[in-house]
């Protein structure tokens, strides 16, 4: 009997069910294609470094996974509490014909179990699906082999999203009955008649509060963005903070003030269905100001992770190409004051050759000179550089390279060769901030003392260079001298760079990394410490982050789209139901249809940008921001990245724009 | 005087040929420019429904309706809102005010969605607000006023486009006595003063009192028809309550 009325409540409340069904299924989907993934990677033939990201990848992915759940979950009792509302009246009917209240719970219970066994399959069907298309997206993040891919399910995943959803269900349940027990018949049947007071705000509180929130956000967007050298964490912490609760204020006066303008405007406001609409727009902004907050912050985060994910990926593989020049890089961190350490001796002293696997190579020392540090370097401009970067180590000691040993390097590199003057230094740098500093201090050609002599500088400002094998431009700075200055009993750091010597780059990395290994670890030298890296290491780590970069911001974006889209969509929908009566009775007095039309149009298009529009501000400066934070990675392809995003976002809450608008328009649709 | 109305053996029918309900069931009537009309009827007679017809909510099985010599009963689609927003004024028994907007806004949605410009809007709305009597309450909103506020406040949406007809149904039925009496004061006013025509549904036999001529309909069929002449309300309202006692046990509940 409860079966039976469970069932055919979803039928006739399937509009306000669809939605909720649609999210539900969503989210099983997204769920389950990010679970599959480091099954799907496994697949794939792929090489052996870059099957370690595809573990940490997965151990990333399930720990994100726990958090989206979090997300989902709430989510859901959003939705479900929304249903609930709107059912106030049949509950009322239900207990006034006298069903017990755990009648009532159970048959709500049926509902929910038979919403959710519906959305968990569908949803997985669909990212059963999804995920073959995602797989597409894996392999090219390898650069992985895609002829040997199979249509793949995993079983695991499949577990997985149903043990969380199962989770997740019951807790929908629990509050279900909680709110059941707690109901009140009296109120149940009042719920019905609208007495919903329209409390204009003061419109000179709306404006101050507007105008404090408008300057609070702007101290902490300069903050972030000009700001961003004197920023500390807790500076940091504290204009995140201050963003939030602006936004929150920004949308609690931008309601009572939206209104009040336009009615200002009175060619406007009582032109067609204007009126209409815009105490629609503004009743829906006055009880949505938490949601939209949250759903604008939702949207920020998700326009930003896109694009930065999307932009880390970029530069990874572009940037790699240019700054790995060579397969292998042995280096010794020299610590020790004895010089034992000579990498060949100790190859020789072991039997073995260090170049016989190489067919070229470039073996040298770099130098420092106790004392000679980063704040020395920059001279005179020191003081002016520091006061400007607080947060700089200016205490780290410089490292000095040989403009011979430079250069023999760059013929390797096939890079340009440098020509250093007599008593002149030229400093490689490329890293962003670093550079900035450097350039500042160089501008005036100013001089520095290493090893006792003068040296002046030959350029006006960096030269754009590296030495060591990197997957991104993190050279703080070097400095070139020429050969004569330098002190050999200051060595502090050897390097040995070549090219492998076999064609099968992968065997012969096999076969130096393990000679390499059994060789360092058998020196007895105190506190030297050996370090080396390849291209091949370094492009599949690269390529780790790229793609962890990628599927975790792929994931908590879509998810966060998804939760502001349905939040939205479920409150404009059961306003649109409320409304029916309104249409129709504006359909009386002799409204068109068109016009009708033309302001639901409004309504939901100016409700979904509301949030939209602040979020892409925030977005505005937040990627400032985080284009500096990131700008080792490279941020040359951010343009492309906000592209993809844009589209993303398009696609998923532009989706949701459209379905709730021709929902509702078939909700208040004329029945005849 | 000069017809404006006119029904012209009008059917509706509702249900299946299995199970037929004939709602009206041939019914002709005129009604003149200047006219207050009352329709009688016990529930379920087809009062509402002819009412529906007329204000093309709902459509007729057989038979015309004319106004100003237009057959209402062909115009279709987009021209049906055209039709309705220019040339009727509604006034229903549960108000059917925005209950977002204000007395103003909502008296001014009836001529805004005729795309009239503001100035002349304003002007408007504030005439027949003093017509009304509801120059006071124009700043409140639907739930700030009492009942028989609202249903001034929907009646002057009604005649705030000056519609060649006014159509009320039941406008009485959820008002207390003094707060109907005003209204149908004013529908008094308007009528004689205004020159509005008005065709009202009504099954209370006080409402009926108030206008010019009374229209008694049972079963789908006009039943009786009384012209209030030289007589004064008092005494319409005696006449009135001898046909419903000739209507019969059905329309008791019209005392």
């Amino acid at each position: 009997m409860l079966f039976k009325l469970s069932v055919s409540n979803i039928r006739r409340s399937l509009r306000d069910y669809a939605i909720y069904f649609f999210t539900l299924m969503i989210g099983v989907s997204v769920f389950y294609v990010f679970n599959a993934i480091g099954g799907q990677a496994a697949m794939m033939r792929i090489n052996d470094s870059s099957y370690e990201v595809v573990d940490l990848l997965r151990t990333v992915l399930s720990g994100i996974s726990v958090f989206v759940a979090g997300v989902l979950g709430l989510l859901i009792v959003y939705a479900s509490r929304f249903l609930m509302k709107r059912r106030k009246r049949e509950f009322a009917l239900y207990m006034t014909l006298g069903m017990s209240k755990g009648s009532i719970s159970r048959l709500l219970l049926i509902e929910t179990v038979i919403i959710g066994l519906g959305s968990l399959a569908a949803g997985l069907l669909v990212g059963i699906g999804l995920s073959q298309l995602m797989s597409a997206l894996v392999a090219n993040l390898f650069e992985a082999d895609m002829t040997a891919y199979k249509f793949n399910v995993s079983t695991e995943a499949i577990v997985k999203t149903i043990l969380y959803f199962a989770v997740m269900y019951l807790v929908v349940m629990v509050f279900n009955s909680i709110v059941i027990t707690k109901m009140k018949l009296i109120d149940l049947m009042q719920s019905g008649r609208r007495s919903e007071q329209i409390k204009l705000k003061k419109p000179i509180v709306c404006v101050l509060i507007f105008i404090a929130a408008v300057i609070a956000l702007s101290i902490a967007y300069y903050n972030v963005t000009v700001g961003y050298n004197d920023l500390n964490e807790d500076k940091f912490i504290g204009s995140v903070i201050t963003g939030i609760i602006s936004t929150f204020f920004i949308f609690w006066s931008v309601s009572g003030m939206l209104l009040r303008t336009v009615m200002s405007v009175k060619g406007m406001y009582y032109r067609s269905l204007n009126s209409f609409t815009f105490r629609q727009i503004s009743s829906k902004v006055n009880t949505m100001v938490m949601s939209m907050t949250v759903i604008c912050l939702m949207l920020f985060v998700t326009i930003c992770m896109l694009a930065a994910a999307f932009t880390i990926r970029n530069s990874m593989n572009s940037n790699i190409k240019e700054l790995c020049p060579a397969d292998f890089e042995a280096r010794v961190f020299i610590y020790s004051d004895e010089r034992a350490d000579d990498l060949e001796t100790m190859y020789k002293e072991a039997g073995e050759d260090i170049t016989s696997d190489f067919s070229e190579y470039a073996h040298f020392y770099g130098y420092t000179d106790e004392g000679f540090t980063f704040e020395r370097s920059l001279g005179d401009k020191a003081e002016e550089i520091k006061a400007q970067y607080p947060n700089m180590m200016f205490d780290s000691t410089e490292d000095l390279v040989k403009v011979s040993d430079y250069n023999a390097l760059m013929r390797l590199y096939g890079r340009e060769e440098l020509e250093l003057e007599d008593d002149s230094f030229i400093v490689l740098c490329n890293y962003g901030s670093a550079k900035a500093m450097r350039d500042t201090a160089l501008e005036k050609g100013n001089e520095i003392n290493v090893f006792g002599k003068t040296l002046r500088s030959q350029y006006s400002g960096c030269v754009d260079g590296f030495i060591s094998l990197s997957s991104n431009k993190a050279n703080f700075g070097i400095i070139i001298v020429p050969d004569d200055v330098v002190d050999e009993s200051c060595v502090h750091n050897e390097y040995f760079i070549g090219n492998y010597l076999s064609e099968d780059k992968e065997a012969a990395e096999k076969t130096v990394n393990e000679k390499y290994d059994r060789i360092t670890a058998s020196t007895d030298t105190e506190g030297n410490y050996f370090v080396r890296d390849s291209k091949i290491a370094i492009k599949a780590a690269s390529v780790g982050i790229g793609a962890i970069a990628t599927f975790v911001g792929l994931y908590i974006g879509l998810v966060f789209l998804i939760a502001s889209g349905a939040v939205l969509a479920l409150k404009e929908l059961s306003e649109s139901v409320d409304s029916v009566g309104r249409y129709e009775m504006l359909r009386k007095i002799g409204a068109d249809e068109k016009d009708l039309g033309k302001s639901l149009l409004r309504q939901t298009g100016i409700f979904f940008l509301i949030p939209l529009l602040l979020a892409c501000l925030h977005s505005v400066f937040g990627m400032r921001f985080a284009a500096r934070t990131l700008e080792v990675f490279g941020t040359e392809n951010i343009g492309q990245s906000m592209t993809v995003t844009t589209l993303i976002i398009l696609m998923i809450y532009g989706g949701y724009f459209l379905i709730t608008f021709f929902s509702s328009k078939s909700i208040v649709k004329e029945r005849r | 005087m000069e017809q404006l109305l006119k029904i012209e053996n009008i059917e509706k029918y509702y249900g299946s040929k299995s199970s037929l309900t004939k709602a009206i069931d041939d019914i002709s009537l005129g009604v003149s420019k200047g006219e207050f009309v009352a329709i009688m009827g016990a529930s379920g007679s087809g009062k509402t429904t002819l009412l529906n017809c007329i204000s093309t909510i709902d459509r007729v099985t057989a038979g015309h309706i004319y106004l100003e010599n237009s057959d209402i009963t062909e115009i279709k689609g987009k021209e049906l809102n055209k039709f309705r927003r220019e040339k009727l004024g509604f006034i229903f028994q549960d108000f059917n005010l925005l209950d977002t907007l204000t007395a103003y806004e909502n008296i001014a949605l009836a001529l805004s969605i005729q795309k009239k410009p503001v100035k002349e809007i304003d002007e408007a709305v504030k005439t027949v607000a003093e017509q009304l009597g509801i120059t006071e309450v124009l700043k409140k909103y639907p739930y700030q006023m009492s009942g028989g506020q609202k249903q001034r406040v929907a009646s002057a949406r009604a005649i705030v486009t000056s519609p060649k007809l006014v159509l009320a149904d039941e406008p009485t039925g959820a008002l207390d006595s003094k707060s109907a009496k005003m209204l149908l004061e004013r529908f008094r006013y308007l009528n004689t003063e205004c020159g509005t025509t008005i065709m009202m549904v009504t099954h209370d036999s006080f409402t009926a009192s108030y206008a010019s001529r009374v229209i008694f309909i049972k079963d789908g069929k006009i039943f009786n028809e009384i012209s209030r002449g030289a007589d004064t309300r008092r005494q319409f309202f005696d006449k009135i309550i001898d046909v419903v006692t000739l209507l019969g046990g059905d329309m008791s509940d019209a005392l």
